[in-house]
């Protein structure tokens, strides 16, 4: 009974492709009718931001098997490279369609840079070093991006880790990066359209990596790190490269955050929200990219909505989310657990349809 | 003389993240796990004798024998609700629950004490020294600090080499399945580990918020990082290597703030866990171990 | 020359002298069998061999190539490629995703042209399924491409190590005990694949086996190694009837 041969990674790429597309038009029909309310607009592109920043976790968490704890840190470089780029080129480049992309890969390719500057004494170690690596990096980024001040004058850039005065800026000069003031005057180039191509894209890079030599590469290597080098594939060298492109993603992603805002500031990026990405992760499958982009999104709108209800809850959400994190691994991951539920999940099926085979299934 | 100063201040927060390290260096060595909630149960022991001293009025010395037993508890408890269903499971399983936990904890504290940062009351009573006519002052935090680690390390290399649960705990850290093949209790052994880890988190407690004498819910998660690289740096899995690595780390993480920059420091720090993985992964004291293929 | 010349080699770990002194010459085309009791250290040279375990001493030769000491990956890339003795697949990966991982380094193209799905991509993709399928068939696999590895049943997956290590295009197969495991049938099966994949593939083998139904059907030489040294090797019929080699097996 071949139908159509489509082959399980074209069907689980395009499927995804269509949910988000689907939505998108959804969204596009309710804001032309007014039904979307001012809450549901503001969140359209942190949708967007969480979606790609989630995603793109997925791929170093859930394909490469590794924990990284500094998205926000990646997504912060991201931020304030992109920032500074459309801040000094406003007035020079007045198109937001030719600036805006360039802002974005100039947000990717910053933070792509230090992902790879960790990486490489990092990701050739075994154990758990990438996870307190990252954490620390985040951290030092949020401080050191906070206690940063440049501003330019006729006579060039001026940098200080200490106060604005120490600029000694001419009275031509301009600031750039006041502290933590953060960084004023970005051009408010991030649009829900962009927003949804980007993220497109994003899932775009994300499915066709997976299903590439590299991507298989990059699997075999978390399946089994001792085979995988006996045929052999360099495994630093695949690390490298994912851990490169989560990071350059998670740039992007920073930099459509930044050209949101009237101020960007550093303190946005702390510890809670790389957390709140591997809650996404977490939560909508490790491995699969598509449950991500849903986690991020449901994740975002459900608290707001909750926070209508009840002023209390911001304040349990963190704690929930601590929960979940431990309650998700523990059903996930321990063969007991996992052996029960699987065994109650294939009696209740084998109640509903009475089909014996039941085909495998592969990364989504 | 300031170099003198800012050497002794090393020292006495290097002791502080010896301690911790301790904690990250058994649990490792026999669980094979990183515990990111080492750092939170240190926050756990801070408030546990404030409230201690503060609300219920007790001495200062009782209260950091209730914090032990409170933080003893409270890591045997995690082991086993959170850690013990994924042994068996992948390393990323783990973290990601160690995360959860670490999380957690700071959540819980948050709701129960509140955003705003209290103050903490000394719990070292005891006199000064002052030195060179006054030029240096070695506040008693200090002294306390260091002689605290030193015993510590001293007994708990004696514990761990001379006495029968010691030495199963190097059983379990060697080869989990010969031990138990041997005969050894594993889930007693893993479960005395973060016995022992976590009643030493709550000495450390005392001793962090006594010196640095204001407590938060993130209070522990930084200094609980730090000791982590102090346990890599002197070579993860040994004991003397914690107090070594917790010095070091100490001296550098103090002489930074002083002579480069105060916003630096930790990066300082994390800059030194990234030279000593390129260099020296196995750390300064740690021994190369070979794989099963 | 031989294929493989292995001279003097020789590994400690602290004190212990696991390999010492094991010297053997392995002509191409030869089905070789490693034998000796357990613990002799047959599965410590398996990893000296490729890599795993950098030698003490001696010198391991590779059609002509000094490869002692080298990277697990620059052995692979050689021309030796393995199997475990502890069944080592990418378990979540379908059985065509396992061969199609051992023929990466064959059927190279970036990173950037799978991201942008080049033509080349496809071209490649397209061949490198040909050839795992090619690769499947003499295990009779090739009908289970699209099952999870983990989920074969444990003689396939032996298979699917196999097939995977050919993948890689080797000039020299080391299998570990791969008939572990197997009912009589079933080894009797792969007794007919390894003659099958040496004729066919046109490789060398080198094999660890306790099983002497497959030693003596299918090995034409043997090496016997006891307490880490070489005990006796030949043609192995002579071997196998060697007073030594009985008194190592059996006790005195």
């Amino acid at each position: 009974m071949k139908k159509l041969k489509i082959k399980p990674s074209t069907r689980s790429s395009f499927t995804t492709y269509a949910i988000v597309t689907a939505a998108f038009i959804a969204v596009q029909i309710m804001i032309s009718t007014g039904s979307a309310s001012n809450m549901f607009k503001g969140l359209l592109i942190p949708f967007c931001v969480y979606s790609i920043a989630a995603a793109s976790l997925n791929l170093t968490v859930g394909i490469l098997g590794e924990l990284s704890l500094g998205q926000a840190g990646f997504m912060c470089i991201g931020a304030y490279s992109s920032a500074i780029f459309s801040v000094c080129t406003k007035d020079t480049i007045t198109s937001a369609w030719i600036r805006f992309p360039i802002a974005l890969l100039i947000g990717g390719i910053f933070a792509a840079i230090f992902g790879i500057l960790i990486g490489i004494p990092v990701l050739r170690l075994r154990g758990d070093y990438l996870a307190i690596v990252t954490l620390a990096f985040g951290e030092i980024i949020k401080n050191v991006f906070n206690a940063l001040y440049v501003g330019y004058d006729s006579s060039g850039l001026h940098f200080s880790l200490t106060s604005q005065g120490d600029l000694n800026l001419a009275p031509d000069g301009k600031m750039l990066i006041n502290g933590a003031l953060g960084v004023k005057g970005m051009p408010q180039d991030s649009t829900f359209v962009i927003g949804f191509v980007v993220l497109l894209l994003t899932l775009i890079i994300l499915y066709n990596f997976i299903y590439s030599s590299t991507g298989r590469a990059v699997m075999s290597i978390r399946d089994n790190r001792i085979a995988a080098e006996s045929v052999g594939l360099n495994i630093t060298k695949y690390k490298l490269i994912t851990f490169g492109l989560t990071a350059f993603l998670a740039g992007v992603a920073g930099a459509i955050f930044s050209h949101n805002l009237s101020t960007l500031q550093a303190s946005k990026f702390d510890y809670n929200l790389s957390i709140l990405i591997l809650v996404f992760v977490v939560l909508g499958g490790i491995g699969s990219i598509r449950g991500s982009v849903i986690a991020a999104i449901v994740l975002t709108y459900l608290p707001e909505v909750l926070r209508k209800l009840n002023s209390d809850f911001g304040k349990y959400r963190m704690l929930i989310y601590s929960v979940v994190l431990i309650v998700m691994m523990i059903f996930t991951s321990n063969a007991k657990i996992r052996g029960f539920f699987a065994a109650s999940f294939a009696k209740l099926k084998g109640l509903i349809i009475k089909d014996k085979n039941t085909p495998a299934k592969e990364a989504e | 003389m300031a170099f003198l100063d800012y050497l002794i201040n090393g020292i006495s927060l290097g002791s502080i993240y010896a301690v911790i390290a301790l904690g990250y260096t058994l649990v490792y060595g026999i669980a094979k796990m990183l515990n990111f909630a080492h750092g939170d149960v240190i926050m756990v022991g801070g408030y546990v004798i404030f409230t201690m001293m503060s609300n219920v009025g007790l001495n200062s010395y009782v209260s950091v024998l209730i914090a032990m037993a409170a933080c003893t508890v409270l890591g045997i408890t995690i082991e086993k609700i959170a850690y013990k269903p994924l042994r068996q499971s992948t390393n990323l399983a783990v973290l990601i629950t160690a995360i959860g936990v670490s999380y957690f904890l700071q959540n819980i504290a948050l709701i129960i004490f509140g955003e705003k940062p209290v103050t903490f009351k000394s719990v070292i009573d005891l006199p000064k020294i002052t030195l060179f006519d006054g030029q240096i002052v070695i506040k008693s935090e200090a002294i306390a600090s260091i002689i605290v680690s030193v015993v510590i390390v001293v007994g708990l290399s004696l514990f761990v080499n001379k006495t029968k649960s010691g030495r199963a705990m190097l059983a379990v850290s060697e080869d989990k399945d010969a031990a138990r093949l041997m005969g050894i209790n594993v889930n007693r052994t893993i479960s005395l580990t973060f016995a022992i880890g976590s009643g030493l988190a709550a000495i450390a407690g005392a001793l962090l918020c006594s010196s640095y004498p204001v407590l938060s819910n993130t209070t522990g998660a930084m200094p609980g990082i730090k000791a982590f690289v102090a346990a890599v740096f002197g070579g993860i899995g040994s004991i003397p290597g914690a107090m070594v690595g917790g010095l070091l780390i100490g001296v550098i993480e103090i002489l930074g703030r002083a002579y480069i920059s105060p916003q630096l420091a930790d990066a300082i720090v994390f800059a030194v866990l990234i030279i000593v993985l390129i260099v020296r992964p196995t750390g300064i004291l740690g021994k190369k171990v070979n794989e099963k293929v | 020359m031989a294929l493989l010349e292995v001279k003097k080699l020789g590994i400690s770990f602290g004190g212990l002298r696991a390999v010492d002194d094991f010297s053997v010459s392995i002509e191409k085309g030869d089905l070789y069998g490693l034998i000796g009791p357990n613990g002799a250290g047959k599965t410590t040279i398996f990893n000296l061999l490729t890599g795993v375990y950098k030698p003490t001493d001696g010198s391991i030769t590779l059609d002509g190539v000094n490869i002692t000491g080298k990277s697990t990956i620059e052995i692979n890339k050689a021309g030796i490629a393995r199997t475990f003795q502890n069944i080592r697949l990418f378990s979540k990966l379908s059985v065509l995703d396992n061969v199609k991982a051992g023929l990466t380094n064959k059927y190279r193209y970036s990173t950037a042209t799978g991201i942008f799905r080049l033509p080349k991509y496809f071209r490649l993709e397209r061949e490198m399924t040909e050839r795992a399928l090619e690769l499947l068939r003499p295990f009779e696999l090739d009908g289970d491409a699209d099952v999870i590895a983990a989920n074969l049943p444990y003689g396939k997956q032996r298979k699917l190590e196999i097939a995977r290590a050919l993948a890689t295009d080797p000039k020299l197969l080391l299998l570990d005990e791969p008939a572990a495991g197997m009912n009589p049938k079933e080894t009797a099966g792969l007794m007919n694949t390894i003659l099958t994949v040496r004729d066919d593939f046109g490789v060398t083998v080198l094999l660890i086996e306790h099983d002497m139904a497959l030693v003596s059907g299918i090995c034409e030489k043997l090496s016997v190694l006891n307490f880490g040294q070489l005990l006796c090797e030949g043609p192995t019929g002579q071997v196998l009837n060697d007073p030594e080699v009985i008194k190592a097996y059996l006790g005195e």
